[in-house]
């Protein structure tokens, strides 16, 4: 990879200064970008008050929104594996035109500025909204400002870190196991849940992985379509953000810990993907 | 499927392409010649539509002169100085806000140039037909009111409490503008806003008045944040009787006579 870069083929006694140059040439802005990533963490980890961090940390803005994150991203996971693997299942193996469309759509939300997600969900689910307007009116449900607000607004942003990583793996499943379980007798839900499930497991985790940090560090969407409340609508990012305008020693404590929460799921998928 | 593949490479190429695009035209635009002087002013969001005006008429006055404005919270506006935002003038919300304004950057004296009320604002066609601010009790109703840690959020607390109001709010909004976009979509049956929110957003939401007697007064201080001039010309000429004038039309109070 070093040779590309030099303009002479890296051939006779010249070759090894050569190689050194570019491999520099390389070095010093790949350093530039690693820092660039790196540094910001750092100066949070030392900006962090360390002896009174336990203080910091019982602060009721920081256990109030890390209980009611750990609450809807688990109910969100629930959902994104309820409604996330059989759509992974059907993208990977439909070839019509539609599914095409379908699998573009799906991945509008990894794009899409989670504020922009918000104002969607508001107009589709709000009370003046496309859906919410009607179960409103005939069923006295109100969306907006809820805890289940808070779930769909994670569900938007985290369903497609899913599917994709999860269609992927089933996509490269050799067809011949599952054609196999149905000469045998196997229904297609049997056939998905017993041979296809099991086959992309790690496909599953790391897709779930993926999500799950993903639902954990929503905000925009959730400002937007849900609100913030203590206890009801504020998750622990809408928690940062307003414990910096009164309690910036919290708000860092609560930023140190979702940083290393956010750490901790990506060694997990480092070590998943190096295997 | 290679085919396809290939397609979404080529189009996750052109994002940083795209993005870098809209850096190079943000430069052009900011690398405008020398003999224009900058003049930044952050301003708390609920100065959002009257400072426009204001600015034009300071630029009309300063030839050469661009006056560019940020709006945020009072709380936000004043964090972003004392980490560093190059600003010139701040205006904000309320006096309490301009506490934790670090003294190194305090470059002349506060001008309270305007004051503002609460008003409750609710959607044009009012369906929980809110009347007066008593009505904010029931327990049926959707009211949103901004944070605390902004002035319109203190206001609206110590209102409610000065008046021993136990109502529900269901969010507690980041500024007075989102505070007034939940009502305006008709998300929220009532927010506590000011009284100038509801003047800007016309026909869009309606306001039910709160009596002077039972409502809260914020008084809005600006202060030059940078040694440059036109910024203390800036801060005083908000006294000015233009300015005045474009701000009791927007519905503000005149500025304080008393210190």
């Amino acid at each position: 990879m070093t040779a590309t870069t030099t303009r002479r083929p890296p051939t006779g006694p010249a070759a090894a200064p050569a190689r050194r140059r570019g491999a520099w040439s390389l070095r010093i802005p790949a350093g530039l970008g690693l820092a660039f990533i790196v540094l910001p963490l750092l100066a949070l980890l030392l900006r962090t008050d360390w002896a009174d961090l336990t203080t910091h940390l019982s602060a009721p803005v920081v256990g109030q929104s890390l209980r009611l994150s750990a609450v809807t991203t688990s109910a969100t996971m629930v959902l994104v594996w309820l409604l996330g693997t059989p759509l992974a299942w059907l993208l990977a193996r439909s070839e019509s035109r539609l599914t095409a469309w379908a699998r573009a759509l799906v991945t509008v939300p990894l794009v899409l500025p989670p504020v922009v997600g918000g104002v969607a969900l508001l107009l589709a689910w709000g009370r003046r909204g496309v859906l919410g307007g009607p179960l409103e009116a005939w069923f006295g449900i109100t969306v907006p400002f809820t805890t289940v607000a808070v779930v769909m607004a994670e569900l938007f942003v985290a369903l497609p870190f899913y599917v994709v990583a999860v269609e992927g793996a089933m996509r490269g499943l050799d067809r011949r196991y599952d054609q196999v379980a149905a000469t045998l007798g196997a229904g297609p839900l049997r056939t998905f849940l017993t041979v296809v499930v099991p086959m992309v497991l790690p496909g599953i985790a790391a897709g779930s992985a993926l999500a799950w940090a993903r639902a954990l560090g929503e905000f925009g969407a959730t400002i937007t379509f849900a609100g913030s409340f203590p206890g009801r609508t504020q998750t622990a990012p809408l928690g940062v953000y307003a414990a910096l305008e009164q309690d910036p020693q919290a708000a860092i404590a609560l930023s140190v810990v979702m940083l290393t929460i956010s750490v901790v799921v990506l060694g997990a998928l480092r070590t998943r993907w190096l295997r | 499927m290679n085919g396809s593949a290939g397609r979404r490479a080529a189009a996750l190429a052109l994002l940083p392409a795209l993005a870098l695009a809209g850096c190079a035209a943000g430069e052009d635009s900011a690398g405008e010649p020398a003999e224009t002087l900058t003049l930044t002013v952050l301003a708390a969001a609920s100065l959002t539509d009257v400072l426009e005006p204001v600015a034009d008429g300071f630029e009309g006055d300063h030839p050469g002169v661009d006056v560019e404005l940020s709006f945020a919270a009072s709380s936000t506006v004043v964090q972003q100085v004392n980490e560093g935002a190059g600003a010139d003038v701040v205006a904000l919300a309320g006096e309490a806000s301009l506490e934790p304004l670090a003294a190194e950057h305090r470059h002349g004296d506060v001008v309270l140039f305007a004051t503002n009320q609460l008003e409750i604002a609710v959607p044009v066609d009012n369906t929980a037909g809110i009347e007066d601010l008593d009505d904010l009790t029931g327990s049926d109703l959707t009211v949103v009111a901004c944070a605390e840690q902004v002035p319109c959020g203190q206001a609206a607390a110590t209102l409610l409490e000065e008046q021993g109001l136990d109502v529900q709010i269901a969010s507690y909004e980041p500024d007075v503008r989102a505070t007034l976009t939940k009502v305006e979509l008709g998300e929220a049956d009532a927010g506590l806003v000011y009284r100038t929110d509801v003047t800007s957003a016309e026909d869009r939401v309606a306001g039910v008045e709160i009596p002077a007697e039972r409502n809260v007064v914020n008084r809005y201080p600006a202060v030059a944040v940078s040694e440059q001039e036109l910024a203390q010309d800036f801060v005083d000429d908000l006294l000015s009787d233009t300015v005045q004038r474009t701000l009791t039309d927007a519905g503000f109070g005149a500025a304080p006579t008393d210190p």
